[in-house]
């Protein structure tokens, strides 16, 4: 009898936690984005501003960049927003995207210890921080994941005319992990990584580490938003994506941008209506 | 529903059961008719379970058959009670009611006029595993008549329990006997055999030495084997 | 939630976040401790009874496969559900039912093997009376599942441990969606890569209160049906 009584109980916990799941995923997407992102908090503050407006659930996946993009590829993503404008411009050109829309941009930072073993605390210049370190090999994080961070990281080291492949050594570390485990990592080396500037502002855990080296333009962070091509995808929620597009390039959803802040600082410049961006 | 066909009588031909290279039944002929108790009495070692155990049909012999009223395959009216009975996790009631036969499984009277024949009325609703040993044994009894078994085999059924209960369970016994059923029972105890059996069969390393009515072997066993071993002796 | 509380103050002070983690980490850990208990039981027990070519293999198997990698299982599974996998039509992935599916997967073989060992040590015992009562094959599964139900709900408790612990199937399953996958491992695993370590710890004592708590629960109610039934 009481068995009885148990599983009638279980299965209407079920169908109540089930069923109303299921419900809501009628007015609802799946935002495939990368871990910075969600790590920055910005998600938190916009996407109950976007639902307040207009009733949809946004479901964030963060992974990192590569796998949001092979997430969209899969169809297992409504939409993409990430920040690797060449991958992001692929995706578009290999049909599996709509249309690339610029968004915001942060700026990535290159972060080390306050002893500053390398000796570049207050460059501006990330080419001749880069070249120092790898000189001087001094600890090195990567991201090692080809994410949007990671992608921007192997740039620099090209800009700064360094061969990565071929001059890294044991002073180069790849963890293949998202950013906050790069800075923790980084922390208790005492070494250098590159992050976004978002992260690293939220990041709880930053011990002995400071901004080494910011500023320079070659560290400028663009992010990108795609609707999941439906002609590859049929299943795709388009019109809801769609919203949720137009939503975050319109002026209301580039202030609520503007307005993500920690400690008083702007994590985010919105730029939509930039050219060429 | 046709007849069901007798399990007796059992004829146990030419039977040796090996294991590896220890024989333990060795080349045994034998045949359990309806009648008063047969007992199976022998030293330790001498066969005395194996020998029941093949009769219960729960163990193929290695050599030689085994047949229950002509056939290959029979059992099916037979039960069996064992030294250490094991008893389901549930009540003593619950333990009897397992046993009935598929067609009066939710028979609450046959379970009530079982558990009144062994005397456990009032522990119908006991856990079976929290039962003393002499109850547990009285309940093993309980669920093999709730087969409504044509032979009943029994092995050393009281060796682990105390007089009392001993006695309880040879009053059982006897009253089944009574009620027709044929009773086949091992026991090492000469005074068990002596008030239970009709007839008395003797085991050696797994041989039989004598077969006789009961009154006859223990007057006047026919050979030295059997009277050394009533005498108490130690045959190695 | 709030970065800077602490997890006890968001305990004591009943944050709904949390607690709606903490209920779906409960939920999805606990069906599929179920569903491997409702499917794992006969398996196991069947395993142990039944006699064929292969029964050896098959047990080493299982046994192996206890160990098996969350990771992996998340893997497979999110590729069986994508979209442009098999069963992407059902459109289970990044929910609930597809984080228990995965998770009693993951479990199965630890309920299985478990039983598998308890009704083959109860077979040994029972072997003589089952068989001399006759008892067929289907009813001698039945009755020492049932006599063994003690042993068995050890079987479900390491089942459910294992499922409530592991962070890699979720994870990749259901993509710790705020606010409709997340559940406590995922939590504590993005609380530690955002670098709140004190709230990833937090996370994890409340975490492990409540298994033990479910233990507790769960060996209570054993040792009442030991000291009644025996």
């Amino acid at each position: 009898m009481l068995c009885r009584r148990l599983i009638l109980a279980l299965a209407f916990t079920s169908a109540a936690t089930f069923g109303g799941a299921a419900f809501a995923q009628d007015q609802s997407i799946v935002v495939a984005s990368t871990t910075s992102t969600q790590d920055s908090g910005l998600f938190g503050h916009i996407l109950p501003l976007f639902k307040q407006k207009t009733g949809i659930d946004v479901k964030v996946i963060s992974q990192g960049t590569g796998q949001a993009l092979d997430t969209g590829r899969r169809g297992d993503a409504d939409v993409v927003f990430v920040h690797a404008k060449a991958q992001e411009e692929k995706f578009v050109a290999e049909g599996f995207g709509v249309a690339r829309h610029p968004v915001m941009y942060n700026d990535f930072i290159l972060v080390g210890p306050k002893s500053n073993p390398a000796g570049i605390k207050g460059s501006r210049d990330i080419a001749a921080a880069l070249k120092t370190i790898r000189d001087k090999q001094v600890p090195f994080v990567s991201r090692g994941d080809k994410s949007g961070t990671h992608s921007a990281e192997l740039n620099l080291w090209k800009l700064a005319n360094i061969d990565i492949a071929r001059d890294k050594g044991t002073w180069y570390r790849e963890i293949g992990q998202g950013m906050g485990a790069a800075l923790n990592t980084a922390s208790s080396m005492n070494g250098y990584v590159l992050s976004d500037r978002g992260t690293w502002i939220s990041f709880k855990n930053p011990g002995d580490l400071e901004i080494a080296v910011e500023g320079d333009k070659r560290l400028f962070n663009q992010y990108g938003i795609i609707l999941v091509n439906p002609a590859r995808h049929p299943h795709v929620k388009k019109e809801l994506g769609q919203k949720f597009i137009d939503w975050v390039l319109s002026p209301e959803g580039q202030k609520a941008i503007a307005d993500y802040k920690i400690n008083g600082q702007q994590l985010f410049f919105p730029n939509a209506s930039a050219q060429g961006a | 529903m046709r007849a069901p066909s007798s399990e007796l009588p059992i004829a146990i031909e030419g039977v040796s059961l090996r294991n590896r290279d220890v024989t333990i039944i060795d080349d045994i002929s034998l045949v359990v008719t309806s009648g008063p108790p047969t007992i199976v009495i022998g030293p330790n070692g001498s066969g005395k379970s194996t020998l029941i155990r093949l009769g219960m049909g729960l163990v193929a012999p290695t050599s030689g058959r085994v047949s229950w009223g002509g056939r290959a395959n029979g059992g099916e009216r037979c039960a069996m009670v064992f030294q250490r009975p094991v008893m389901l996790r549930r009540t003593a009631a619950a333990n009897v009611a397992f046993a009935l036969r598929p067609g009066e499984r939710n028979h609450r009277a046959r379970v009530a006029a079982l558990l009144k024949q062994v005397g456990l009325a009032d522990l119908a609703d006991r856990p079976a595993r929290l039962m003393s040993g002499g109850e547990q044994q009285r309940l093993a009894l309980a669920r093999a008549l709730a087969r409504d078994p044509e032979v009943l085999f029994l092995d050393e059924p009281t060796a682990s329990l105390d007089p009392a209960s001993t006695k309880a369970v040879e009053d059982i016994v006897q009253t089944i006997a009574a009620a027709g059923v044929k009773i086949v029972m091992a026991t090492h105890d000469l005074g068990q055999a002596r008030r239970l059996a009709g007839d008395v069969v003797l085991l050696m390393r797994g041989r039989v030495v004598e077969r006789t009515a009961a009154n006859a072997f223990f007057a006047q066993p026919a050979t030295p084997e059997a009277a050394a071993f009533l005498r108490g002796d130690l045959i190695i | 939630m709030p970065d800077s509380a602490s997890a006890l103050s968001l305990v004591l002070g009943g944050d709904p976040t949390l607690y709606a983690i903490v209920r779906l980490s409960l939920i999805i850990s606990l069906s599929a401790a179920l569903l491997a208990a409702i499917l794992g039981f006969p398996l196991g027990a069947y395993l142990a009874l039944a006699r064929f070519p292969g029964r050896a293999f098959l047990t080493v198997l299982v046994s192996a496969f206890m160990g098996l990698p969350p990771v992996v299982v998340g893997l497979a599974v999110y590729l069986m559900l994508s979209r442009s996998g098999p069963l992407g039509f059902l459109n289970l992935l990044f929910t609930p039912p597809a984080m228990i599916a995965a998770q009693t997967l993951l479990v199965l073989p630890i309920v299985v093997a478990l039983t598998r060992q308890t009704v083959e040590d109860l077979w040994i015992e029972y072997r003589d009376e089952l068989t001399a009562m006759r008892v067929g094959p289907l009813r001698r599964v039945v009755t020492l599942l049932w006599d063994a139900r003690f042993s068995l709900v050890t079987a479900f408790l390491a089942g459910f441990g294992r499922a409530a612990a592991e962070v890699g199937t979720v994870m990749i399953v259901g993509g710790n969606i705020e606010g409709f996958t997340r559940t406590m491992t995922t939590a504590i695993a993005l609380e530690t890569s955002k670098g709140d370590l004190p709230l990833a710890m937090g996370l994890g004592l409340v975490l492990i209160v409540i298994v033990v708590v479910v233990n507790a629960l769960a060996w209570s109610a054993r040792r009442v049906g030991e000291v009644r039934a025996g």
